[in-house]
C-alpha cells in the first residue's frame, strides 16, 4: 500500500471533505536546500485516531508543527478543523490542543496553576475554567494531585498533566508529538488507556506521532508511515500488515553463520522475504508459518546444522515499518558516515 | 487582556516560588556597595613619610612640629626620621615608605633671608590616589607656614570662597545610585534575558505559540513581568542601600514618588534593551556570555563609579546612549540632592523613550512561529 491511493478522495476542490477534521494536501517544508517534508497528503476523519509513524528525522515533527501553526508551510495546504493553517492560524489554534514532545509544564507551579494559566491563554471564561480544570484532572486521574507542585510528580504523571493541559480549553482536535517517549512500560500503558478513554468520552480527533509500533497498533485507527519526508504507506494497522508480503514471521538463529543461509531460506516454499539480522539471525516472512517452520527444521537437520532459537509470530507493525522504511539499509548508511577515527599512533 | 496577564501571572508565580533570582540580583550590587563604598569612601590615613633633615635649624623644627600635628589630628601620615636621602628614595621605590620629605641644608637660613627656601618631596606616583593625598596635605602645610603671622590690612591674594550645597557625600552614598541600577540590570539579565532563552530552549514558548495568544500580547506579557521583577529589585535595593548609607531621603513622600518613577523608567529601558538583544537568540549560552561584557560596557561608562566628565570622547559617546547614565544621574539627583522633578525630567524622558523605542523595534522582530 503506497501513499497515493487512499488520499485523493479525502480532499475536494475547497480543500476539505465534510467529515475530515484534518486534510493535508501536497504539503512541503523546505529549509534552504533541504526538503524536510516532500509533498505529503492525507486526511483524518472526525473522531479518528491517526498515527504518524516514522524513524527519527523522517519529518513527523515537522509535519505536526506545520499543522499546529508552529512553523510556516513552504507550499501545499493543511486544513485543520475547516481552517487553513496558513491563512487562519488563529482559528486553528482555538480548535486544537497540542502536546509537545518535551515536558514543558512549569515545575515551580502546581498542577492546577499550570492548567489555569493555559485556560487563560485560551481565554476560557472564568466560570467555565474551574469546571474544565476539574474535568480534565478527572480524565487524567490527577484530581488528588491538584495542589501538588509539578516537580513532585513522576514522569508518567507529568505526561498526564501535559495531556490535561492540552485539553483544558476543550479542543476538537488533539495533536500529540511522541506522547509516551521516556515513560516506563507501565506509565506508557496507562497513557494509552487514558487516550482511548478520551477518544470515547470526548469524541476527539487525535493525530499522534510515535516511533513505538505497539503504541500505533493499539491506539490508531489509521497509520501513515513517513520516511525521508515522504508518506510511504497509509492504512489501518490491519491493512498495513496485509500489505507486507507474508502473513507470518519466522525468526530463526543458526548456531553457525553461513552466507548460504539467505538463499537456502529464500528457496523454501511460501517464503516471500528473508531479512538478515545480526549474529546468524534471520527473519523469514512467509504465507504459511507452520509449514515453513517444519521445512526449515528439516532443512537444518539434513545439513547437519543446529538451530539456536526459533519463533513464529504474526506480521507486526515492526515488519511493516522495516518493509517500508528499509531500516537496516539506513543503519548501514549511518555506520558509513559515522566511522570512528583511528586512535593517534594506532596502525591503520 | 486575559492572555497577556496569564503570561505575567506565570512569570510572577515562578519568581516568588524561587527567590534565588531576587537574592542573586541584589547580591552583587550590595556586596559592591559595602566593599567599594567602604574601601574608597575614606581619606588616606597612616601613610608613612620619611623625613631627611639636613638642616636641623629652627625652621626645620617648625616643619617637624607641623608633621607631628598632622600625625595626631587628621593622621594622614606619620613620619620616620632618616639620615640618608638616597636610602629614603630607595625606600619610597621599594614601598617601605609612601613618600619622603627632604629638608635641605641651609633651609632655615634661606627662610630668614627670604631666599627661595625649598622642601623636597619624593612620592610614589604609581599610586595616584595616595601620592596626591600626601602632596595635597604637604601643600596645605606649606601654605599654612607661608601665611604671614600678621595679616596685611589690604589682602592682595585672590581667594576662593567655597560654598558646599550638600553635606559631605561619602563614597558609599555616591555609589548607591550605581548599585540600584546594577541590581535592576542583573534582575533583567537573569529574570528577563536568561530565563527567556532558557524557556525557549525548554520548549515552554512552543506551548505558548500553539495557543491563540497574539505576538503583541506575548511581548507585553514577557516585558511587563520582566519590568515588575526589575522594579521589585530596584525598590529593595533603594531601601536597603539608603538605610545602609544613611540616606534619609527615602522618608520624603515626594522623593519616594520620584524614585519610583525613576525605577519604573529604568526597568522599562533595561527590559526593552534586553528584549531587543534577545529577541532572535535561541542559544542559552548567549545571554550568559553577554552578561559580563554588557555589564562592563554599560555600567562603567555611566558615571556610577567615576565622573563622566573625566572620560575620553569615545567613552562619553557610549555614556550618551547608555540608559545606565540617565538612571544613575536621576538616582543621584534624588538620593544625594533631593533635586525634585526638574532634576530628573531629562532622565525620565530618556528612559521611557528608550524603553518604548526598543520595544517597538523588538516587537516586529519577535517571531510568532518557531
Amino acid at each position: 500500500m503506497t501513499a497515493g491511493s487512499p488520499l485523493s478522495p479525502a480532499i475536494n476542490r475547497d480543500g476539505m471533505r465534510a467529515e475530515a477534521a484534518i486534510a493535508v494536501e501536497n504539503i512541503v517544508k523546505r529549509y534552504g536546500d533541504f526538503e524536510a517534508v516532500k509533498g505529503v497528503s492525507f486526511s483524518v476523519a472526525d473522531g479518528e485516531i491517526f498515527g504518524l509513524l516514522g524513524p527519527n528525522g523522517a519529518g513527523k515533527s515537522t509535519l505536526i508543527r506545520m499543522m499546529t501553526t508552529l512553523i510556516p508551510v513552504t507550499s501545499g495546504r493543511a486544513i485543520v478543523g475547516g481552517h487553513d493553517v496558513s491563512k487562519h492560524s488563529d482559528a486553528v489554534r482555538r480548535m486544537i490542543g497540542v502536546i509537545p514532545q518535551a515536558l514543558t509544564s512549569d515545575q515551580d507551579l502546581t498542577v492546577e496553576e499550570n492548567l489555569s494559566i493555559y485556560a487563560k491563554l485560551y481565554s476560557v471564561p472564568r466560570g467555565q475554567r474551574e469546571k474544565n480544570i476539574a474535568d480534565v484532572l478527572e480524565a487524567v486521574d490527577l484530581t488528588k494531585w491538584r495542589t501538588a507542585q509539578t516537580k513532585t510528580l513522576s514522569g508518567g504523571m507529568r505526561r498526564r498533566l501535559e495531556i490535561a493541559r492540552g485539553l483544558v480549553h476543550d479542543p476538537r482536535i488533539f495533536f500529540l508529538d511522541e506522547p509516551t517517549t521516556g515513560l516506563d512500560p507501565v506509565s506508557r500503558i496507562a497513557v494509552w488507556e487514558m487516550l482511548n478513554n478520551l477518544k470515547k468520552t470526548r469524541n476527539l480527533t487525535m493525530l499522534l506521532t510515535t516511533h513505538y509500533m505497539e503504541e500505533a497498533d493499539r491506539l490508531c485507527d489509521r497509520i501513515a508511515i513517513v520516511d525521508h519526508g515522504t508518506l510511504v504507506a497509509l492504512g489501518t494497522p490491519v491493512e498495513l500488515k496485509q500489505s507486507v508480503p507474508g502473513s507470518n514471521v519466522v525468526e530463526v538463529q543458526f548456531n553457525r553463520e553461513d552466507p548460504e543461509w539467505q538463499s537456502r531460506l529464500e528457496s523454501l516454499p511460501n517464503v516471500t522475504e528473508v531479512q538478515s539480522q545480526s549474529a546468524g539471525v534471520y527473519r523469514v516472512l512467509t504465507s504459511n508459518g507452520s509449514q515453513t517452520t517444519t521445512q526449515l527444521v528439516e532443512m537444518a537437520a539434513s545439513l547437519g546444522e543446529q538451530l539456536t532459537s526459533l519463533s513464529v509470530q504474526n506480521t507486526s507493525l515492526d515488519d511493516v515499518f522495516v518493509h517500508y522504511t528499509g531500516r537496516q539499509l539506513r543503519d548501514e548508511q549511518v555506520k558509513a558516515v559515522f566511522s570512528m577515527p583511528p586512535r593517534p599512533g594506532a596502525s591503520q | 487582556m486575559n492572555r497577556f496577564l496569564a503570561i505575567v501571572e506565570r512569570e510572577m508565580r515562578k519568581f516568588f516560588r524561587s527567590p534565588v533570582l531576587m537574592i542573586m540580583s541584589m547580591m552583587l550590587p550590595l556586596v559592591q556597595l559595602i566593599i567599594l563604598g567602604n574601601a574608597f569612601g575614606g581619606k588616606v590615613r597612616g601613610a608613612k613619610v620619611a623625613v631627611v633633615d639636613y638642616d636641623r635649624g629652627p625652621q626645620a623644627l617648625k616643619i617637624h612640629e607641623a608633621f607631628d600635628s598632622i600625625a595626631v589630628n587628621i593622621a594622614t601620615f606619620t613620619t620616620i626620621g632618616y639620615t640618608d636621602e638616597n636610602q629614603a628614595r630607595e625606600d619610597v621605590r621599594t614601598g617601605k615608605v609612601d613618600a619622603a620629605v627632604i629638608i635641605p641644608a641651609q633651609y632655615s637660613r634661606r627662610v630668614y633671608a627670604q631666599d627661595a627656601p625649598r622642601l623636597g618631596l619624593v612620592v610614589d606616583n604609581s599610586d595616584q590616589f595616595l601620592s596626591s593625598s600626601i602632596t595635597g596635605e604637604m601643600q596645605s602645610l606649606v601654605d599654612a607656614i607661608n601665611k604671614p603671622v600678621i595679616q596685611p590690612r589690604i589682602v592682595k591674594n585672590i581667594a576662593i570662597e567655597i560654598v558646599e550645597l550638600y553635606p559631605y557625600v561619602e563614597y558609599m552614598k555616591y555609589l548607591l545610585s550605581g548599585s540600584i541600577a546594577l541590581a535592576m540590570y542583573i534582575s533583567v539579565m537573569i529574570g528577563g534575558g536568561m530565563l527567556y532563552i532558557d524557556d525557549k530552549a525548554r520548549g515552554v514558548h512552543e506551548g505558548y505559540l500553539v495557543t491563540p495568544i497574539t505576538k503583541l500580547e506575548l511581548v507585553m506579557g514577557l516585558n511587563i513581568a520582566g519590568a515588575i521583577k526589575a522594579v521589585l529589585a530596584g525598590i529593595s535595593l533603594t531601601v536597603i542601600g539608603s538605610l545602609m548609607a544613611g540616606l534619609g531621603v527615602i522618608f520624603h513622600p515626594m522623593a519616594l514618588l520620584q524614585l519610583f518613577l525613576l525605577i519604573l523608567g529604568t526597568s522599562i529601558a533595561f527590559n526593552g534593551m534586553m528584549f531587543l538583544m534577545m529577541v532572535r537568540v535561541d542559544d542559552p549560552l548567549v545571554p550568559r556570555a553577554m552578561f559580563g561584557v554588557l555589564n562592563t560596557l554599560l555600567f562603567f561608562p555611566s558615571g556610577a563609579i567615576y565622573p563622566i566628565a573625566a572620560f575620553p570622547k569615545w567613552l562619553r559617546a557610549i555614556a550618551i546612549v547608555d540608559p545606565f547614565t540617565y538612571a544613575i544621574h536621576g538616582f543621584k539627583a534624588i538620593l544625594l540632592k533631593d533635586g525634585g522633578f526638574a532634576a530628573i525630567q531629562t532622565d525620565l524622558i530618556f528612559l521611557f523613550v528608550f524603553g518604548i523605542g526598543t520595544l517597538l523595534i523588538a516587537t516586529p522582530l519577535f517571531k510568532r512561529t518557531l
